[in-house]
């Protein structure tokens, strides 16, 4: 088992082996994401029951749930790959770091965005400074930091070390912001909005976010592959097993490029 | 460790002979301090309640203000790469920068915010949790902006993306030393925030060197 793992982390670390396996993947990935989905919003906007307090408005969860949870996985990703990067020099790492920044930011604001059209009609307003908002908000800061350092650094190389050592940075303090947050609203609005808590939900609303929750799973490590590719693609253009691409050599032989 | 007595010396008698440098964040400290009752509204009582978190934030932005040039004199006119091939660790750079910065910048915050305070009607009995506060907490900006600064070194106008760099990792000293104030100022016991920020120094101390070491040495092979 271990063996075999080492094999495949090394394996990982070559553009070519990396590119060919996820070729295989991306019309499975996006067939089970796309009927997941269909299957999660389908049960759980017209067959699970509405909630005896928010009425119809907490279906928002099964988009608003997964997106917070990818938000704050994908910055685990980032900042694990960041560091595989800095510690073992492994390129395939910094592009999937570079690739996942942008897509984790924007589930974090899909999570805010949602998380805003639910807090209208339950709590009566857009906004509210409750512990798990702000330090959501704190984590979508985190992804623009590591985002504008990385676009600033103009060689490649140092752009991602440098984005690799911040989202580490950013990764030690996550705990420490989080348990700041969570300190600092109990001090100073305690127990207004208990309707985050919600009691254990009814497996006929459960099932279909659990459901959503994997879909949406499926969806991000499909974006996540389709961008890595696209930066395989553009940092190998120049050699011979990207050229030999059934799909690069048409285009090179009809003159596009 | 001659070498890190020799930069802190430097370091302190530069800032001595250019005394803008470090002048011109503690005036910035000052007038964004002044804007808030001219802005919000001048009720003494009114103040009181939010001096603290006043007096803190416009204590951030001042340090980030004077972050931007930690490193960068040093980049440029290869000071750093001289240190690197002295053999000399980085981190201790890292520590020794860091500590300067905080003489230059913390410490006069920290000295001069009394003064702030009695303009913003700070409750006396809040006095002693402001200075303690910021005598403990602004080492963590410095340690802290001290990894943003080196990351951003060699950045062209990298000074506004310091700021985004670094203001978000700033959130959690923000809250525990503006509620230590508060607490204080309002007759309550401050003691365990001011140990959750000494914590943070602690942690500070330790980790964010090895940060800034390695963001310097980026600068390096660029």
């Amino acid at each position: 088992m271990w063996q075999w793992l080492v094999r495949l982390y090394h394996r990982l670390g070559s553009p070519k082996w990396f590119y060919e396996l996820t070729g295989k993947w991306i019309i499975w990935l996006a067939l089970l994401s796309g009927v997941g989905m269909l299957v999660g919003v389908v049960m759980g906007l017209l067959f699970a029951p509405a909630d005896y307090q928010q009425g119809d408005s907490f279906r928002i969860i099964y988009i608003h749930v997964p997106a917070a949870i990818i938000a704050q996985s994908g910055y685990m990703i980032m900042a694990v790959s960041g560091a595989i990067f800095l510690i073992w020099r492994m390129k395939m790492a910094a592009w999937v770091a570079r690739a996942v920044a942008p897509l984790g930011a924007s589930f974090c604001l899909i999570a805010l965005f949602t998380g805003a059209i639910w807090g209208k009609p339950t709590w009566g307003t857009w906004w509210v400074w409750d512990a798990r908002l702000t330090s959501m908000l704190i984590l979508l800061f985190l992804y623009f930091g590591v985002m504008a350092l990385q676009r600033a650094i103009e060689s490649e190389d140092a752009s991602h070390k440098a984005g690799a050592i911040l989202s580490l940075v950013g990764l030690v303090n996550i705990p420490i912001i989080k348990y700041s947050v969570d300190w600092w609203n109990t001090l100073h609005q305690p127990a207004t909005l208990k309707l985050t808590e919600r009691p254990p939900m009814h497996p006929d609303m459960l099932i279909p976010l659990l459901i959503m929750i994997v879909a949406t799973y499926l969806l991000f490590a499909l974006l996540v592959i389709l961008r890595t590719r696209n930066e395989i693609l553009w940092h190998e253009r120049k050699r011979s097993w990207i050229q030999e691409l059934p799909e690069v050599a048409a285009r090179i032989k009809g003159g596009q490029r | 460790m001659s070498l890190v007595r020799a930069t802190v010396r430097r370091d302190l008698l530069l800032a001595a002979r250019n005394p803008g440098e470090w002048l011109n964040p503690l005036m910035f400290f000052l007038m964004v301090a002044a804007m808030f009752p001219l802005a919000v509204d001048p009720d003494p009582a009114f103040l009181a309640k939010i001096a603290g978190g006043i007096i803190w934030v416009a204590a951030l932005l001042a340090t980030l203000l004077s972050l931007d040039s930690l490193y960068k004199a040093d980049v440029e006119d290869g000071t750093l790469e001289q240190w690197l091939a002295s053999g000399e660790s980085l981190y201790m750079l890292a520590l020794a920068k860091a500590l300067v910065h905080w003489l230059c910048s913390g410490l006069p915050l920290t000295l001069m915010s009394p003064v702030l305070a009695l303009m913003m009607a700070l409750p006396d009995d809040a006095y002693g949790a402001l200075v303690l506060s910021l005598l403990i907490a602004t080492p963590i900006l410095s340690l802290l902006g001290s990894v943003g600064a080196a990351l951003t070194a060699g950045v062209r106008s990298g000074g506004l993306l310091l700021s985004l760099l670094i203001l978000p990792l700033y959130i959690p000293v923000l809250i525990f030393a503006a509620s230590a104030v508060y607490h204080a100022s309002i007759g309550m016991s401050f003691n365990s925030q001011l140990g959750f920020l000494g914590a943070m120094l602690a942690l500070a101390m330790c980790l964010t060197p090895f940060a800034a070491a390695a963001a310097l040495r980026l600068n390096l092979s660029r």
